[in-house]
């Protein structure tokens, strides 16, 4: 930018004369040349200390917009505080108005920053503490309001929202089979060869079969699925209640009678309860098909073998235990979800964070919720 | 339509616009000029398009065919830095606003001028508080956020926005919908002042007939896909075509002018 100003750039120009001083401007005082301007004007303030009259001739000025009164208009103040007797000459009627418009402008307020203290830090560990004794009140919250939705429902099947539950179940269940079976599948066949490599040692090989069906059935099919329902539906949720709250369509539903938490959050999160156990089935099997056929071409285990190894490795408890998780998983991730989205607020910085929030705590409590089943099962001795 | 074409700060030649693959043609060679200096409203039926121009002018619609030139540049064909040098000579006020929903007050003003300029962090708060009070708000909305302020005060900040690189050509998507009559009235006394001080010319979109009678210069009237009608307001006063008639001499034309 500095490279245009060579020619035709503005100048303002001093002339002594005894105690008084004549400042000549000209050339084009608008915004384009803002940063010259304001060095010109920076070295006359700084200059003219001394001076009883000031004159400040701008008849020679090309062009002023915004910039270039604001510019003169702080030099005058400058020059008044230091007791000058100022004049402005050779303002066209055209400009005076605008220079008239930047004589009222008033201080800046400063900006509302807050200065880095030690309690200040220890002041947000405090609140973000705080917030997450908020967090579980909210979730509560939600679960309580949940079950009165799903009661007044139950009460009245006509307020049922099939449409709604069938909608959101295509979006969170049967859109997202592609992907999840290609996922599982893939961790499948992960598992079964890192087995095969580290077993083929001791020569026991055929074990990956069960390590295969134990873990698949029982943990990672229904963790990873859920984890995947997580960040693909849970942040979808999230953003989808959250934007109608940034647009007031909530409090719009609101408003004409309807309880938002039935209409919105209920029909979702009974999506969620149909779709994330259908999701697992169907994850655990195409884990299976993978470590199957890598065990297969990769291991040189025959698929009967490999059928008849696994019937005798696994019994339905597993199947059992890993598939009773998943819909207490679906409730959790649900909930999450919605009460993030009913906590964004205007901005759009507000609906970033909520949603990473969603997925981040949605993640943790499947963690969370796969351990405290691990315990339970453990000591009813499954 | 007999404008030199030096006194034209936009002139638009044979324009279509289609959407849909051409399914449906919402501009039809239209042809438009906008001389500087001036106000010009532009009005039509809902749905007309009104909207749709604008947006394509600016660059935000493609077009199908036709020419767009504005202060000299034909947009259509121009580089991207004439492009540039272009988009910072113009402001523009969207229906809704669109200010930036993270930013403070502060922050929406200063960010086209920190983009184009390297000033002085001073100097910018200045000029910030110089354009706030040009279009009639106080210095402590600055701190504030846009979700913390009023329709109204959300178009003025917006405009604010707008101004804040001193454009010379300002383009206004409906600036008094939402406002009452009072505060429309005062945005449109605010138009002509910011017109009158900064020589600015102002592209208006509007609904409004109050606006119409009292701060605009020219009238382009948009009615299947072409501009029908240009001109001041005493010739769409007497203009026969239906749609115009209706407008001007309606129930709510003959308030304002009683």
């Amino acid at each position: 930018m500095r490279g245009q100003i060579v020619s035709g750039g503005p100048t303002l120009e001093r002339m002594t004369q005894g105690d008084a001083l004549a400042l000549y401007a000209s050339g084009p005082w608008t915004a384009h040349y803002a940063p010259d301007l304001e060095k010109l004007v920076g070295e006359v303030e700084q200059l003219t200390s001394r001076n009883k009259r000031v004159l400040i001739d701008v008849s020679k000025i090309a062009k002023l917009d915004t910039f270039g009164a604001w510019l003169i208009e702080r030099l005058s103040r400058s020059l008044v505080t230091t007791g000058a007797e100022l004049r402005i000459a050779g303002l066209s009627a055209n400009y005076a108005t605008l220079v008239e418009e930047v004589r009222r402008v008033k201080e800046a307020p400063p900006e509302a920053r807050e200065p880095f203290t030690i309690r200040g830090m220890l002041e947000r560990i405090g609140r973000s503490v705080a917030d997450i004794g908020d967090t579980f009140i909210g979730l509560i919250e939600m679960v309580g309001a949940l079950l009165m939705a799903f009661w007044t429902v139950v009460r009245h099947p006509s307020r049922f929202r099939f449409t709604s539950i069938v909608h959101h179940l295509e979006q969170v269940c049967w859109r997202a089979v592609p992907i999840i079976v290609l996922i599982t599948f893939l961790i499948g066949c992960i598992i079964a060869q890192q087995g095969l490599f580290h077993f083929r040692r001791f020569g026991a090989d055929v074990f990956v079969v069960d390590m295969l069906g134990v873990l698949v059935l029982r943990e990672i099919g229904v963790l990873l699925v859920a984890i995947m329902v997580a960040g693909r539906s849970g942040s979808a949720y999230t953003a989808e209640l959250g934007s109608m709250k940034m647009r007031e369509e909530i409090d719009a539903l609101r408003t004409m009678g309807f309880d938002p938490i039935e209409v919105l959050v209920l029909p979702r999160i009974i999506a969620l309860v149909i779709g994330l156990p259908a999701l697992t089935f169907l994850g655990m099997m195409s884990a299976l098909y993978g470590g199957g056929l890598v065990a297969w071409l990769y291991g040189g285990v025959e698929p009967e073998a490999f059928l008849l190894r696994l019937r005798d490795a696994i019994s339905i408890d597993h199947f059992v235990v890993g598939m009773i998780k998943a819909p207490f998983m679906a409730i959790v991730i649900g909930i999450v979800a919605c009460v993030e989205g009913m906590l964004v607020r205007g901005s759009a910085e507000s609906l970033g964070q909520h949603t990473t929030s969603s997925v981040v705590k949605g993640i943790f409590f499947v963690i969370v919720m796969d351990g405290i089943f691990a315990i339970f099962f453990a000591s009813i001795g499954k | 339509m007999a404008v030199a074409p030096g006194d034209a700060i936009i002139s638009v030649r044979d324009l279509t616009v289609e959407f849909g693959g051409g399914k449906t043609r919402v501009l039809n060679s239209l042809n438009l000029d906008v001389k500087r200096g001036e106000i010009l409203g532009f009005v039509g039926p809902s749905g007309a398009g009104k909207s749709v121009l604008m947006r394509t002018i600016i660059g935000l619609v493609p077009k199908r065919t036709g020419t767009i030139e504005v202060m000299g540049t034909e947009l259509g064909s121009a580089d991207l830095a004439a492009r540039r040098a272009v988009e910072r000579r113009w402001g523009i006020l969207f229906q809704h606003g669109a200010l930036f929903s993270s930013l403070s007050v502060r922050q929406n003003i200063q960010f086209p001028v920190r983009e184009y300029l390297d000033v002085s962090d001073r100097l910018l708060d200045e000029i910030t508080i110089a354009k706030l009070g040009m279009v009639g708000l106080k210095p402590e909305v600055a701190n504030r956020y846009p979700s913390e302020l009023s329709g109204g005060m959300i178009k003025r900040v917006a405009l604010a926005r707008a101004l804040a690189l001193d454009p010379e050509l300002v383009f206004l998507d409906e600036p008094t919908s939402g406002l009452d009559p009072i505060g429309a009235g005062d945005f449109d006394e605010l138009v002509m002042t910011l017109q009158r001080t900064l020589g600015l010319t102002v592209f208006m979109v509007t609904h409004d007939l109050d606006s119409l009678y009292t701060a605009c210069d020219r009238i382009a009237v948009l009615g299947d896909g072409k501009v029908i009608a240009v001109g001041s307001i005493d010739d769409m006063r007497a203009s026969q075509h239906p749609w115009l008639k209706s407008y001007f001499h309606g129930k709510r034309a003959r308030a304002v002018v009683t």
